[in-house]
């Protein structure tokens, strides 16, 4: 059991080797040299450990243990160029690091005090030259508050984020603040659900306040994280846990709860390896428990792992789950503040709303209401995929605009193609088009251009991205992620996937659009949860934006992004055929005939249109359409 | 609870505070259109057929889960909301295997209703791939044809909340989504306990008996066969049902006239068999008291409670009384004694029952229920209520005028005792009727006649009896998640009952699987329970006789043939054995 007293000793303690990762060009002279290695989900699926027993085998040989550590951090953002390893002093940065790149790095940069200049973390500009990292728009733009320790501790040690000030706004809620207090201040800064539905924080907390230590409720965590392409959650679990924990633990004293559930996916081991660890620790230190801070409040939490169904991020859903049942929502009112888990009123929230929490307890909620537009505060995590240079995990203020979290911190669509739209929201949002590049990024101006915030998936598309087949891939996830408990949902969505399968296969007719419209209303209207009411908007965006796009596969018959299979023809042009047969040896069905030296043609009958002709030829004389 | 005022469609009622919006619109006079709804058990707002707007709400609500607020404004009938139904309607069509016109719920369906009523117009207007699933006929009693499933989950609702077996559930999801057993396992090799509540929670043609009309009517058209038949008590307050007749209406003299006019060589009635059932528990009951047995002693009249115990409670078959039930002691009666009176060989004797029930067609396969000797089963076809109202219906015969007919001798005579056995708590009753004047060697007097205690659909009744010198605790439990409940408290010996009536179907036989359906909209707002009850309680309060053991005929019988109660020869025709079974297996 640690007291307050301890805490403060143990971030004293920690202060030289936490203070150098945060304030690289203030910090006070460094007493060793730290070597940090992103054990994240994407860097450790490149071997980032190999990184790391490379450099202990070499600082062991070098006899070195006392001077050289190295810690294993979480996401450090920029997952693109991973592995990554930052060294300190110097807040050097390499990028791609293999593990026969590390014996360099260590003779002449860790030992020799010369960075390895060919293996630094660089940013390219369109024009090709590059910049460092640490003067790029990545490294500088973004506003990491939910990710404020994310890649800068070392997650499995409880006192770097307690050098970290962990712990201390769950101290001074137990022992400066009224449990009414606590949802005033979360109240007054404005903080809103970054799951998806924008909620407002401090409201939901009231709605179940009441009755204090009369019934049992509880406090539970969505880290159910299942939107493709999305990461954030998982990379505040993976890179720092006691945050969530601590949060919990606050929101447990706010509405006068003792139990915590992280509902957190099996598909993500480290995560859940990592929420062990901590659960272990934070037990240890008597930070969760009975009598915590000699407060008398007593708040445990317990882990439970998802099967992977993406309708278990749905909140009715996923506390159906919890209690041991089929993930299926059921139907609101009652609301889960008033009967939740078990009956019991609930405050569930998602991580990175939890990652928020200690810092506006800490730093109060006008700290916090400084940053954002007026109705949304605060920052958004997004993760950045698609057609994008720097594909990774990004923190912007809300109200920051796409063209700033693409063109500037993303570095843009690479290969010169064009920014054609970005996805955010998942299979609940939808495509914003290039001419709301400008739109400023928060709940209400996303929804008005018919998308979402959603958890903060955001894939971006360019002029190769075919939109119908786009429509077609997120409701796609939806029919084989619906649950299948209500109608509209269950054959809803499979009629309408079904219409858009006939229109990329060239089968479709112009009263298509108006049966898919048609559809989308009434499913938005009819289904019984939110994932349900909101699986039409993939479509319903996307035909908004890109009709003409609809209209060229249903009248022309064409697919203008050349990515409709049934649409596309492969055609070889006589005059730049050579005969050189390549493209008939490659084709695996045979539909490529021509003597040797002369023009070859393919039997479009025959064509499986896989694109192995095109691939090999070397004259450019094979085309798609 | 306080009364909250609620406009429905510009009508303002008044409603308990936390009723729902279903609630106030029939307080209204309002029927909104419900598919998966079904009060207390299946509350969960799947089917979207209920949709309605709340002035205010910031999504359409489903009406049968929405609670309503003070001064909440509703309508539940605007075009948009009826144009959403109907697209509800043609979704569930566009998966639904349309085969109306020979399907067993035709004219019957709640969907068929629904799309009538909402005049769908383009059954096919949302064409796409449909589900194809083959048709799970492994059990005796049960078929389950899920192409005509709708996935509303009411015969999920009906196993687990009613009776909690549980071996149906949804599996797979989205599109996909199906009702089946855990690993799929054809349902005969679950541990269905074969009551069929889920076929009568059923709204379509995915549930139904096992059909044997097939097999009686070629009975009926062979001239070498002698087709006997018995109806249950509950069967009387049931069958008219089928014709249009009002719920519960008492139709005793026009079943045996039906019967006859299907062509049934005698008309015998359960009723009888019934009183025979009394006179051996109720003397099994007391040689249990008298010389140390098993006790609590409890009920053995039902074959759904029976493999319930089998599968759940095997050590507590002990507890069972031997005895066979009212159906198969029945059969016994026609095979050995009947069939000796007539001078017919047993053989060339077809026994069927007309049942409210669908575990009756178990029972007449079970071991040890073939008093004739092996091969002789006491009982070949068990039809339910429904089964004989189709066979009547396709027969032509106008049963609602039917002239009420007596039953055949010698086995249609019956007391009142009898006629209650289709209630809950009427075993229990009729039992106590013969048990207490034998023990005290008193008549009872009219008014103590009735045990009231044990009367009415609630789903564990206790009473405590001082009789002569005995106290005699008895419980009584229908629905088989209430039986769990009692088994639980006489485990772990927090309740020491001396006798337990048990039942598997919720109020008992009148409730039972083999009932005709009623649509959910009526239920949900009447109980059919009470209903049906007090046909058969009406029925006993104007019988001459009301104590089983004053059956002339069944006095007769033992003289002519059993000698005494229990005794050897009764023994093995009217009482059997059990065997234990695991969960989701057969036998042990």
């Amino acid at each position: 059991m640690k007291t307050l007293q301890d805490l403060k000793d143990i971030k004293a303690a920690k202060h030289g080797q936490i203070d150098i990762r945060f304030n690289p060009d203030t910090a006070e002279a460094a007493l060793k040299t730290y070597v940090l290695v992103c054990g994240g989900t994407g860097c450790t699926s490149n071997h980032s450990w190999e990184i790391m027993e490379e450099l202990n085998k070499l600082i062991d040989a070098a006899g070195k243990k006392d001077e050289i550590e190295i810690i294993q951090t979480g996401c450090q953002g920029l997952c693109a160029k991973g592995p990554i390893m930052v060294v300190h002093p110097g807040n050097i940065f390499y990028q791609e690091v293999k593990p026969e790149m590390v014996d360099r790095i260590f003779e002449e940069h860790i030992l020799g005090g010369t960075p390895v200049e060919e293996y630094l973390m660089v940013e390219e500009l369109s024009d090709g030259t590059t910049i460092p990292y640490v003067e790029s728009a990545f490294y500088n733009n973004q506003l990491r508050m939910a990710l404020r320790n994310c890649g800068k501790i070392d997650p499995e040690n409880i006192d770097e984020y307690i050098a970290r000030d962990g712990y201390q706004a769950l101290a001074k809620a137990l022992n400066e603040m009224t449990p009414d207090e606590v949802i005033q201040e979360v109240i007054d800064s404005g903080l809103r659900g970054r799951g998806g539905g924008g909620f407002p924080t401090g409201r939901k907390w009231m709605f179940a306040s009441s009755k204090r230590g009369e019934v049992q409720k509880y406090v539970a965590c969505n880290a159910d994280e299942g939107d493709p392409g999305a990461f954030m959650d998982r990379s505040i679990l993976e890179g720092d846990p006691h945050s969530i924990l601590e949060a919990m633990a606050i929101a447990g004293y706010a509405i006068g709860a003792s139990q915590g559930y992280i509902y957190v996916r099996a598909e993500y081991p480290i995560a859940v390896d990592r929420l062990k660890i901590a659960l272990k620790q934070a037990r240890e230190y008597g930070v969760l428990g009975k009598n915590i801070f000699g407060s008398g409040f007593d708040f445990d939490v317990d882990l439970r792992l998802g099967a992977g169904a993406f309708v278990c991020g749905e909140e009715t859903a996923l506390m159906t789950s919890i209690e041991g049942n089929r993930g299926e929502p059921r139907p609101r009112p009652p609301f889960p503040a008033v009967k939740g888990l078990f009956a019991a009123p609930t405050v569930l929230n998602n991580v990175e709303t939890y990652a928020n929490i200690p810092q506006i307890i800490l730093n109060g909620a006008s700290w916090f209401n400084q940053y954002g537009t007026e109705t949304s505060k605060g920052t958004k995590v997004f993760a950045l995929g698609g057609k994008v240079n720097n594909t990774g995990l990004v923190e912007v203020p809300m109200g920051a605009t796409l063209r700033e979290v693409v063109e500037e911190i993303g570095g843009g669509v690479p290969n010169g193609k064009k920014f054609k739209a970005a996805q955010t929201g998942g299979p609940s949002g939808g495509c914003i088009p290039a001419k709301s590049y400008d739109v400023p990024i928060d709940y209400e101006s996303l929804k008005a251009i018919g998308s979402m915030m959603g958890s903060g998936g955001m894939i971006v598309l360019d002029e190769d991205n075919c939109m119908v087949d786009i429509a077609k891939f997120y409701l796609g996830f939806t029919v084989s992620e619906s649950c299948g408990k209500c109608t509209p949902c269950r054959i809803g969505t499979r009629r309408m996937l079904e219409i858009l399968e006939k229109i990329s296969a060239g089968r479709g007719e112009l009263e298509d659009l108006d049966k898919l419209d048609e559809l989308a209303h009434y499913i938005q209207a009819n289904a019984l949860c939110g994932l349900g009411q909101t699986a039409p908007n993939p479509i319903l965006s996307t035909i908004e934006h890109f009709r003409d796009e609809y209209v060229a596969h249903i009248v022309e018959k064409r697919c203008p992004a050349g990515v409709c299979k049934a649409l596309l023809n492969y055609s070889i042009d006589p005059e730049k055929c050579k005969g050189c047969t390549k493209c008939a040896r490659n084709c695996p069905v045979g539909a490529i005939s021509g003597a040797v030296k002369q023009p070859h043609v393919i039997d479009t009958s025959k064509c499986i249109k896989c694109g192995a002709c095109m691939e090999n030829c070397a004259f450019g004389a094979i085309s798609r359409k | 609870m306080a009364d909250i005022k609620v406009t429905v469609d510009n009508i303002t009622v008044t409603v308990p505070e936390g009723s729902t919006l279903l609630d106030a619109a029939h307080k209204a006079g309002i029927d909104v259109p419900t598919l998966c709804y079904l009060r207390g058990i299946n509350e969960i707002g799947a089917c979207r057929m209920c949709v309605c707007e709340v002035v205010g709400a910031r999504a359409l609500v489903a009406a049968c889960v929405y609670p309503c607020n003070d001064g909440m404004v509703a309508y539940t009938n605007t075009e948009k909301i009826k144009d959403y139904r109907r697209k509800t309607l043609q979704l569930i069509l566009s998966d639904h295997d349309q085969d109306c016109l020979g399907c067993v719920r035709s004219t019957n369906c709640e969907l068929q209703a629904l799309c009538k009523r909402y005049g769908v117009e383009k059954t096919d207007y949302y064409e796409g791939t449909k589900n194809e699933f083959v048709i799970d006929a492994s059990s005796p009693s049960i078929v389950r044809d899920n192409n005509k499933c709708i996935l509303c989950r009411r015969c999920v609702a009906a196993c687990e909340k009613y009776q909690s077996v549980g071996v149906i559930g949804a599996n797979a999801r989205g599109f996909d989504t199906h009702i089946g057993s855990a690993f799929e396992l054809p349902l005969a090799e679950t541990s269905c306990v074969n009551c069929g509540q889920c076929i009568v929670a059923c709204p379509v043609g995915a549930l139904y008996e096992n059909d044997s009309t097939k097999a009686v009517k070629a009975a009926l058209a062979d001239p070498t066969k002698h087709v006997v038949v018995q109806a249950a008590p509950s069967v009387r307050v049931g069958l008219g049902e089928c014709f249009g007749m009002p719920i519960g209406a008492e139709v005793e003299g026009k079943m045996a006239a039906g019967m006859r006019r299907l062509g049934f060589d005698a008309v015998f009635d359960t009723n009888f068999s019934a009183d025979l059932t009394i006179v051996e528990e109720a003397n099994e009951l007391i040689g249990r008291v008298t010389n140390g047995g098993v006790l609590p002693m409890i009920t053995s009249c039902s074959p759904g409670w029976i493999k319930f115990i089998e599968h759940y409670y095997p050590e507590l078959l002990p507890n069972v009384s031997s005895c066979k039930s009212p159906q198969q002691m029945f059969g016994a009666v026609v095979k050995t004694y009947y069939a000796e009176k007539k001078g017919i060989d047993p053989k060339d004797i077809v026994s069927v029952s007309i049942m409210p029930c669908t575990a009756k067609k178990f029972e007449c396969g079970r071991d040890d229920q073939s008093a004739a000797g092996p091969g002789i089963p006491d009982v070949d076809y068990a039809l339910t209520t429904r089964e004989l109202g189709r066979m009547i219906s396709e027969a032509g015969i106008d049963f609602v005028n039917l002239p009420d007919e007596p039953y055949d001798d010698p086995l249609g005579e019956s007391t009142g005792a009898a006629v209650i056995f289709g209630a809950t708590g009427g075993v229990m009753e009729a039992a106590l009727r013969t048990a207490v004047e034998w023990i005290t060697g008193q008549q009872l007097g009219k008014n103590l006649l009735e045990f009231q205690d044990v009367r009415g659909v609630e789903g564990v009744k206790e009473a405590c009896y001082k009789v002569g010198d005995l106290e005699v605790s008895v419980a009584v439990a229908s629905g088989l998640a209430n039986a769990r409940k009692v088994l639980e408290m006489v485990k772990s010996g927090e309740k020491n009952y001396t006798f337990i009536e048990i039942m598997a179907c919720p109020g008992g036989c009148v409730n039972g699987g083999g009932q005709p359906h009623v649509p959910a909209n009526i239920k949900n707002f009447i109980d059919v329970r009470e209903v049906r009850a007090k046909g058969l309680y009406d029925l006993d309060a104007n019988r001459p006789l009301r104590r089983s053991h004053e059956n002339p005929s069944i006095i007769k019988l033992y003289d002519e043939w059993y000698g005494s109660y229990g005794s050897e020869k009764a023994h093995h025709a009217l009482h059997t054995s059990y065997v234990a079974r695991k969960v989701n297996a057969d036998h042990e």
